[in-house]
């Protein structure tokens, strides 16, 4: 299978910055990440079982801004529009802006394509917007395999699309990350944008899921 | 998903901020490794539940606080710092080093490629 297409823009951006180091850890998240190594040193915590715990409240981490941007994007014609001249800015436009002045770009399933995010390792992960990422998200064989065979790894999650749908893998730069604009499910007409932003999950904004359908529980 | 765990004791920490549905909310990952990690703790017996009330408490009000509440988790990291220190688990020079030692990792590290304290050029 040689349809999909990955899209790496790494060359894009690389006639500037050259001394712009993405990374950085803030002071709080720094002395957390020293507490952390002292006591798995000490034989005191597991990192995994340190992971075990945040992941029950993962749903709980972060604003949910992404899913008011999608949701405002389903009602509003003109807002997509934007969204996809500019996301940065439309983004930014309902107050949401990256901490580190990244660039966001606003990548739109259709009945044709369906767009898959590849998480990268570092501290680029645009969760503000997005929501903390999975555990197993930011395991490296899933950055690598999500790259060659995103069908397989989507079908592992549970989400069989059909051969006919084309799948574009989207790699996030250091300046470049993205945000996925499922498709609004069916049914969804007579909702308002709150009503909306409750069907938009962490894992649509990803490309790893879809949207809840109306009625369907938390 | 995880409405059948019993909420940790912790959970019950003194202006803990929470969700309509009663579970903690955090406004940033770190915050939540580090009542992760004040919990795993707790379980262990590393210190009992009052130890850990006394000591954040003292955290939460000292003068200086933001009227808008948004350092609770800075207090609480703060806390469990002071706890360890207290419990000679480790010391406060150390846990600076290290601190220090994480950002040098963190801009070292290139981008796409895991933050490893390794990465530290000092080290």
């Amino acid at each position: 299978m040689t349809s999909e297409d990955t899209m790496q823009d790494h060359n894009h951006h690389h006639d500037h910055d050259h001394d712009h180091h993405d990374n950085h850890f803030s002071d709080m998240q720094a002395r957390v990440k020293a507490l952390e190594t002292v006591l798995t040193q000490k034989g005191l915590i597991d990192p995994a079982a340190i992971d075990a715990i945040v992941e029950t409240y993962e749903t709980k981490i972060g604003p949910r801004n992404g899913a008011h941007v999608v949701a405002k994007a389903w009602r509003e014609p003109d807002f997509a529009d934007w969204l996809v001249r500019d996301a940065t800015a439309a983004i930014a436009s309902l107050g949401y802006t990256g901490r580190q002045g990244e660039h966001m770009r606003a990548v739109f399933n259709t009945p044709e394509t369906h767009n898959l995010v590849v998480c990268t390792l570092c501290s680029c992960y645009p969760w503000a917007v997005l929501g903390l990422p999975p555990v197993w998200y930011k395991a490296p064989p899933y950055r690598s395999r999500a790259v060659i065979d995103p069908r397989g790894v989507l079908q592992e999650f549970g989400l069989t699309l059909p051969e006919t749908k084309r799948i574009r893998v989207w790699d996030s730069t250091a300046e470049l990350r993205y945000i996925v604009i499922p498709e609004r499910p069916a049914g969804t007409e007579g909702l308002d944008e709150e009503g909306l932003a409750d069907l938009v999950t962490r894992d649509s904004m990803i490309g790893t899921g879809l949207p809840k359908l109306v009625g369907e529980g938390q | 998903m995880n409405a059948h765990e019993p909420a940790p004791r912790l959970a019950g920490s003194p202006g803990l901020p929470k969700s309509p549905e009663g579970d903690p909310v955090f406004a940033e990952p770190w915050q939540a490794e580090a009542f992760a990690m004040t919990v795993r703790l707790h379980e262990k017996g590393v210190f009992s539940w009052s130890e850990w009330a006394e000591v954040l408490s003292r955290e939460l009000y000292r003068p200086g606080r933001r009227a808008d509440g948004s350092d609770y988790f800075d207090c609480w990291v703060a806390a469990l710092s002071c706890l360890v220190t207290e419990l000679s688990i480790t010391s406060e020079s150390q846990l600076d080093q290290l601190t220090r030692s994480w950002q040098r990792a963190a801009v070292a590290t290139p981008h796409g490629q895991p933050i490893l304290l390794e990465n530290d050029p000092a080290r």
